[in-house]
């Protein structure tokens, strides 16, 4: 790692500062691994530090980002094999920039909103190996590196499911593992093929850039055989129904901050997939495979939404919220179009807000009464007025109220997929009312009424606590009153892969979706 | 007539060339005379340090070969019998590191099983003697000679432990099974000469390019033989049913030979028939070892599962690698090459540290090898368990360890040669496999050990060879490209397929 390092500063003139977000939580997982084991203090400590100096330097990119640039920004570049060729290629741009900073931001409030109550070390030096894995896989630039980081997130993911869980964690965890790295082995085989096939015998590179940027060099058959082979690893990762039944488990038996990163940050490596290594690297198969994928994020919506309104469990209702609105982010993917991509970037970031505050509330809830049963939950308004309020807010992103960031990506995404593909957004809308229906009516169960004996004592949002929540219910208020700057980065970049996708396909973004673009 | 005999009466020998076998036969001959005279138990390991001293001696004599065959080309020895080039050097180092690793773990454990002496480390010297033999062989005679060597020596070798019954057991099995396709091998062997007239692999290599056979059942009828023999020394489907009996009853360190040492001489020898001297016969053997590889890798993920001995858990792991192995071979290719020799090489390191693993956790009496054994590892010896994490990680093939790359390069030679179908079903039994890694991790790191569990004790020797298993695995995971490199000069050092083959148009003869 050192090696690279050095190498890294060799090769860009300036401050390479994509590889200092990336490596900064691998030093530092190294780092807490080797702090003494009687010292879980100090283990705390420094990965709380390790964590909030990544997150302040994903600031510090969101800061040097240059609005307007639609092209990839700050890039570092520096050989790791020569034959075929993989580099350590990273960079930026508007797609990626906000899942950067989300996850700058996630990382150290779930550290701090939902510590372990065991083995404090590990937990922290598993945690920044997750964080440098996700934050690898935003920002990287060639196929292989993707994969590489894309895959290794599982092992700590793994070990958090499988060393701090509940009751079922192991065999939540084995499956979490077995599931994704199912749909990796397609990924790895679909990627060895596009970089050997795309070589057409000369030099075999891996360089996402070079390998989008010529298309046309694959027969449309195979390029549409690749598309699949990646489509079925990021929609494990999403995951898309019917490749979605490892996630109610493995959020249900993680431990909160797992959840929290899971749903926050790591479902997204496959919606963000879904766009680079979808849309970008393959235009022509992924404008041939819109109709069943988006298809299939409405039935994920809806399906994700009656399973939701079903659940005994709070966090699992939460878990199948999360395939409910993944399927909105795969619909406005594969809607194609200006408002649907932009709706969906937002929306993931949205998601990850909201999602990872819910999480964090629902873990509150359970270090209090030791129960996530809705049944058993009841009347917490009473003894606890400003954590109900807290948890109203969220909820509220969650289901999409205007004035709150949920609503501003739904809008989006359900207007831009009514362009294209008019009669699943008329479908897909039925999922925001189903989103009131269930969060509502769990809201309803635990927080309203008389309580009982055992709920009256429930104790109010501890100030730490509320600080921990500040942040992500400021973002929720800001980015849905006013997402213009959150807006406006992400636009460049999204009008550059449509155009991408229509040069290189029969798709067309309708007329209607221009003009709409002019009068904004 | 008369030159000929003359000739063959004085082969052309070139010592030199052959320093590397001679020193690890002179080491084990040497060994058995001063073996008497050291102390059977001694504070000092001397038998193992002096095996250790002969390997890395191997090594250093190879080393200027090395470099001269880099730069010169393959040397022919012994009348174009043994040939000395990229491919021999390069896998009669990792046999030698084999022997190195496996010494290592030895000393410790015959010293906890009191058994010291210096039998087994003649006998691993002489094994890998047998080994570098194979890997240089340019005649199938002299391939049979060194893969006789090899194999008697690890038949003892899996028998040493004289007071525990299923040693004694699996040397037999191993012996009686060994011998049958030994004979298959020599049966092969006998098929190829009367078909094309000579056991030389050049010669039959450069026969085959000129002739055209009209009739070649004997011919493919031996190749397939040959397969047999081979394959059941690298543990392939359908010749794999002595390795979990053997693998489990077999003393650890043993074992750790036979799944890096004696699989990567039985590679050496695949490559060398069926890659080199088979090349034109192609389009016949590559459908033969697409399926073998196929039911190599589902048979080793899949049983694999079922275990509840951690030995025979690895033993079915091995039968998977063996698997992707066999696709670097089925490719046909430069590039399959390559990636099989960088698969042996890095797997060489990830098996023999996790049966060392294994030699720890078995305890006095080498009978710690259930699952339930491995419980709260994490907790009892903490860097032991990490180390086993390493490999069983690297052997699953996740990122940043060796295991991982020497994955990506066996599916690229598989979509080099178009076997899409072969790559995909390699990664989904690795996923299979995953599974069985997976519940070893569990045990080791999330439950606890039973009560009573005695303290495990890490010798000196045992340490070392885990730690630089460890080493490589992240090393070579973080950094592949100096072994890569190295894969590459050793094919490049090698006569391609079939270029011994004479312009002269293909003419038609019978057999």
């Amino acid at each position: 790692m050192s090696a690279l390092l050095a190498a890294e500063g060799a090769a860009s003139p300036s401050f390479p500062i994509l590889s200092a977000v990336v490596l900064t939580p691998a030093i530092g997982a190294i780092v807490v691994a080797l702090i003494s084991k009687r010292r879980p203090e100090v283990a705390k400590q420094a990965a709380v530090l390790f964590a909030v100096f990544t997150g302040a330097l994903t600031i510090g990119v969101l800061a040097l980002f240059k609005t307007h640039g639609a092209a990839f920004q700050m890039l570092d570049h520096v050989r790791w094999i020569k034959d075929p060729e993989i580099s350590w290629s990273l960079g930026i741009d508007g797609i990626s920039l906000w899942l950067v900073v989300l996850t700058g931001i996630l990382f150290p409030i779930a550290m701090l909103g939902a510590p372990p109550h065991h083995d404090e070390k590990s937990f922290y030096a598993w945690l920044l190996l997750l964080e440098a894995g996700c934050l690898g896989a935003f920002l990287a630039l060639d196929v292989f590196l993707f994969f590489v980081f894309f895959e290794i997130v599982l092992v700590p993911m793994y070990f958090l499911i499988s060393g701090w869980g509940y009751d079922e964690r192991k065999y939540a965890a084995t499956k979490f593992f077995l599931y994704t790295m199912f749909g990796s082995a397609f990924m790895l085989v679909g990627a060895v093929s596009l970089a050997y096939l795309h070589a057409k015998g000369g030099p075999v590179t891996f360089d996402l850039r070079v390998l989008a940027e010529h298309q046309g060099v694959l027969a449309k058959t195979t390029e549409r055989w690749i598309f699949v082979s990646f489509a079925i690893a990021f929609a494990v990762k999403v995951p898309i129904f019917p490749l979605h039944t490892w996630l109610p488990d493995a959020h249900t038996q993680a431990p909160t901050a797992g959840s929290v990163i899971l749903a926050g940050v790591m479902l997204k490596l496959g919606t963000y997939g879904f766009l680079r290594y979808g849309l970008y690297l393959f235009p022509e198969a992924s404008a041939w495979a819109a109709p069943g994928m988006v298809t299939l994020g409405v039935i994920g919506i809806v399906y994700g939404a009656i399973c939701a309104t079903m659940q005994k469990d709070l966090k699992r209702l939460v878990a199948y919220s999360s395939v409910a609105h993944l399927g909105f982010i795969v619909l406005g993917t594969f809607a194609i179009t200006q408002q649907g991509l932009e709706g969906s970037v937002l929306q993931m970031v949205n998601h990850g807000v909201s999602t990872g505050a819910l999480f964090l509330l629902v873990g509150m809830i359970y270090d209090r009464r030791h129960t996530r049963e809705i049944a058993k939950l009841k009347g917490l308004q009473k003894p606890a007025p400003i954590f109900a309020a807290v948890f109203t807010v969220v909820m509220l992103s969650s289901i999409g109220l205007p004035g709150l960031n949920g609503f501003v990506g739904e809008f989006l995404i359900l207007v831009g997929s009514f362009l294209t593909q008019r009669w699943w957004a008329v479908v897909a809308v039925t999922g925001v009312i189903l989103a009131a229906l269930y969060l509502l009516w769990a809201y309803q169960r635990v927080f309203h009424g008389e309580p009982d004996a055992d709920n009256a004592t429930f104790r109010e949002l501890k100030l730490t606590e509320g600080l921990v929540m500040a942040p992500l219910i400021g973002l929720i208020v800001f980015m849905g009153v006013y997402p213009k700057p959150v807006l406006d980065r992400i636009e460049p970049a999204v009008t550059r892969l449509v155009h991408h996708v229509e040069s290189n396909s029969d798709h067309r973004e309708p007329r209607v979706a221009h003009d709409a673009e002019r009068g904004k | 007539m008369l030159a000929e005999v003359q000739q063959l009466a004085t082969p052309n020998v070139e010592y030199s060339a052959l320093l590397p076998v001679l020193v690890l036969l002179g080491g084990a001959v040497l060994l058995m005379v001063i073996g008497a005279l050291l102390p059977r138990h001694s504070k000092v390991p001397w038998h193992s340090a002096f095996a250790i001293v002969t390997a890395l001696a191997s090594i250093g004599t190879s080393i200027p070969l090395w470099f001269r065959v880099r730069d010169d080309g393959p040397i022919s020895a012994v009348a174009n019998a043994v040939k000395v080039d990229g491919l021999s050097i390069f896998l009669g180092i990792v046999i030698a590191g084999g022997v190195i690793l496996s010494s290592l773990l030895a000393s410790g454990y015959l010293k906890r099983e009191r058994l010291e002496g210096p039998e087994p480390y003649i006998l691993l010297l002489l094994s890998a003697s047998g080994g570098l033999m194979m890997a240089g062989a340019n005649d199938l005679l002299v391939l049979f000679l060194g893969l006789e060597i090899l194999s008697i020596a690890v038949y003892v070798l899996a028998g040493i432990h004289v007071r525990r019954a299923r040693s004694g057991e699996a040397a037999l099995k191993y012996f009686v099974l060994g011998a049958f396709s030994s004979a298959f091998f020599l049966y092969g062997i006998a098929l190829v000469y009367g078909a094309t007239g000579s056991t030389n692999l050049s010669e039959i290599s450069t026969f085959l390019a000129a002739n055209v056979l009209t009739n070649d059942v004997m011919l493919v009828a031996g190749l397939a033989f040959l397969l047999v023999g081979l394959g059941f020394k690298v543990a392939a489907v359908p010749f794999h049913a002595w390795t979990p009996d053997v693998y489990d009853g077999s003393p650890s360190p043993v074992v750790a030979y036979m799944a890096s040492g004696v699989k990567t001489a039985g590679f050496a020898g695949l490559i060398r028939v069926f890659v080199y001297a088979f090349s034109a016969y192609r389009v016949d053997w590559q459908p033969l070892v697409y399926l073998v590889a196929v039911a190599t890798l589902l048979v080793g993920a899949v049983v694999a599962v079922s275990q509840t001995n951690v030995k025979r858990m690895l033993a079915y792991s091995s039968i998977n690698h063996a698997g992707f192995i066999l696709i670097g071979i089925q490719s046909g290719t430069i590039r399959g090459t390559q990636a099989a020799l960088f698969y042996l090489a890095t797997y060489s390191f990830t098996v023999a540290g996790s049966f060392g693993v294994a030699t720890i956790v078995g305890r006095t009496g080498d009978n710690a090898h259930q699952l339930d054994d491995y419980k709260g590892l994490a907790k009892r010896a903490p860097l032991l368990a990490f180390a086993f994490l390493v490999f069983l990680l690297a052997q699953a093939g996740v990122p940043f360890t060796s295991g991982f790359i020497a994955k990506f390069y066996v599916i690229g030679a598989a979509v080099g040669a178009h076997s899409y179908w072969l790559a995909l079903v390699a990664m989904l039994s690795s996923v299979i496999s995953a599974y069985v890694y997976l519940r070893i991790v569990l045990a080791m790191y999330t439950d606890d050990a039973a009560e009573g569990t005695p303290r495990l004790k890490v010798p000196a020797g045992a340490r070392v060879a885990i730690g630089l298993s460890v080493l490589a695995t992240i090393g070579l995971g973080l950094l592949p490209g100096p072994l890569t490199d190295a894969a590459k000069t050793a094919v490049h050092a090698t006569d391609a397929p079939g270029a011994a083959s004479a312009p002269a148009p293909p003419a038609t003869a019978q057999p």
